[in-house]
């Protein structure tokens, strides 16, 4: 295969779509999924909240306006062809650019500060974005890019369990998670698990899982039988739309794993909202 | 529905109930984890605060800017507990009630009661929807924050829960318990 060259502007133009896309649209399976949790809840308030919910979404796509204020700090999961050079630029460079056009030209919000702890200034475009790149074979970029809030994203957690505490601790950790955040990420959430790997690796499947759709399972039947059977154990916790109770507390769970080491099985549970935003493009 | 007219009554708050939907007109502030931040501080020290803020509604609120054309951008409720460290200094001070979403810790449930406020929630993530009901803006203070700026937002038939109303009856922990089913 021969290099290809891809120019940095169009780089740029893709990921500013990206951004204002996925913040202006719902994605279908989770728009079906708000329907269908509708029309199968118990509750009249979680009905009505989840017809709100519906409606807002509906509205956000006529208007092309955000469907949520918080449209979060923008994440990538980038697939580098081994035999793309970049022109006119860099690669980093151009996925930046595309974020900070996407989130002032889109009237998107810009929550992102320049230091966590002491300064906490606003750096008024939403940059820096984070850039998850891997390399493969190949002539082609694809990105999958979203934006996470952080009413969800602070009710995510890591657990270096140990491998005897099995299936059963796994479980455990998974739903005492999940209770904990409660009403808070804006139930009914989507809950990203990253199980395996190292302690970074584990917290990036999780994010990684969110970006998945919920339409979809784990290719290992196994795993994907325990997405299964957590989405019915979160169900039954009352927490319901907007955490004011009822039988819809998650519309999906999605499983990621990695082999780990002799020593360890980590967990990590990335809490996403109703308002899980993804979208991709191959370049 | 029930429609209320902002400022808000002691009557009015008395009757409301946890669970109940409600439809708020006139105006109420904004401000999120900067601005309480600063008006905390403020207070600590003994200091006056940019804002009147006695007999208000606070709306835990960030928007999004406004396209061209709308009076206002996506405004959903950002989560409330993170304004728990600082929202009974400010219900001390006569702040009547929060516009939120989430879970609130016992010191500002106690700080509820004890000043016969409100705590409501509206429905996160439903920020183009809520925005409809918000028909203009006026920054108060902190404008340096940007989207953390306090605001004045004159709404109407803003939709809410009353999530935690003026005796401490919670409609988070109720609805909760009544579909668990574990």
């Amino acid at each position: 295969m021969e290099a290809r060259k891809i120019n940095a502007a169009l780089i740029t133009e893709k990921v500013k779509e990206l951004f204002m896309n996925c913040n202006y649209y719902i994605g279908d399976d989770i728009y079906n999924a708000l329907c269908s949790s509708r029309d199968n809840e118990e509750s009249e308030t979680a009905r009505s909240i989840l017809n709100q919910i519906i409606e807002n979404d509906d509205i956000a796509k006529k208007e092309q306006i955000p469907l949520c204020q918080d449209t979060g700090m923008a994440i990538l999961f980038v697939k580098y062809g081994d035999k793309v050079i970049v022109e006119d630029g860099s690669f980093n460079e151009a996925v930046t650019e595309g974020v900070r056009r996407a989130y002032i030209d889109g009237y998107l919000r810009k929550s992102v500060v320049d230091d966590p702890v002491f300064d906490r200034v606003n750096t008024k475009d939403n940059t820096p974005c984070i850039i998850h790149t891997e390399i493969v074979p190949g002539d082609k970029i694809e990105i999958l890019a979203g934006g996470k809030g952080f009413g969800s994203e602070n009710m995510s957690k890591i657990a270096m369990l140990t491998p005897s505490k099995g299936i059963d601790g796994v479980k455990d950790f998974i739903l005492e998670t999940v209770r904990t955040a409660g009403p808070n990420p804006c139930p009914p959430m989507v809950v990203g698990i990253g199980i395996g790997g190292t302690f970074e690796k584990a917290a990036t499947l999780a994010k990684k899982a969110t970006f998945r759709s919920i339409d979809t399972h784990n290719p290992d039947e196994r795993y994907a039988a325990l997405e299964d059977e957590l989405l019915k154990s979160i169900n039954k916790m009352g927490f319901g739309p907007a955490g004011l109770g009822g039988t819809t507390t998650a519309i999906g769970v999605n499983i990621e794993t990695y082999p780990t080491h002799i020593a360890g099985m980590p967990v990590a549970v990335n809490i996403c909202c109703h308002a899980a935003r993804h979208a991709s493009t191959i370049i | 529905m029930k429609k209320l007219t902002l400022p808000l009554g002691d009557k009015d708050i008395l009757d409301l109930k946890a669970g109940e939907t409600v439809l708020l007109s006139g105006t109420m502030i904004t401000g999120r984890d900067a601005a309480h931040k600063r008006l905390y501080e403020l207070i600590k020290e003994g200091k006056e605060l940019p804002v009147d803020i006695k007999g208000e509604l606070i709306y835990y609120v960030g928007p999004a800017p406004a396209k061209p054309g709308f009076a206002v951008g996506p405004a959903g409720p950002t989560s409330s507990y993170r304004m728990d460290k600082y929202a009974p200094a400010l219900l001390d001070l006569g702040l009547k009630g929060m516009i939120g979403k989430g879970a609130r810790n016992d010191e500002v449930i106690d700080a509820i009661i004890r000043n016969k406020a409100v705590y409501f929630a509206c429905v996160g993530g439903a920020a183009a929807l809520i925005a409809k009901s918000i028909k203009a803006e006026e920054i108060l203070c902190y404008e340096d924050l940007g989207t953390e700026a306090v605001r004045r937002y004159t709404v109407e038939d803003f939709p809410c829960i009353v999530a935690i109303d003026s005796y401490g009856n919670n409609a988070y922990t109720e609805g909760q318990k009544k579909y668990n089913r574990e």
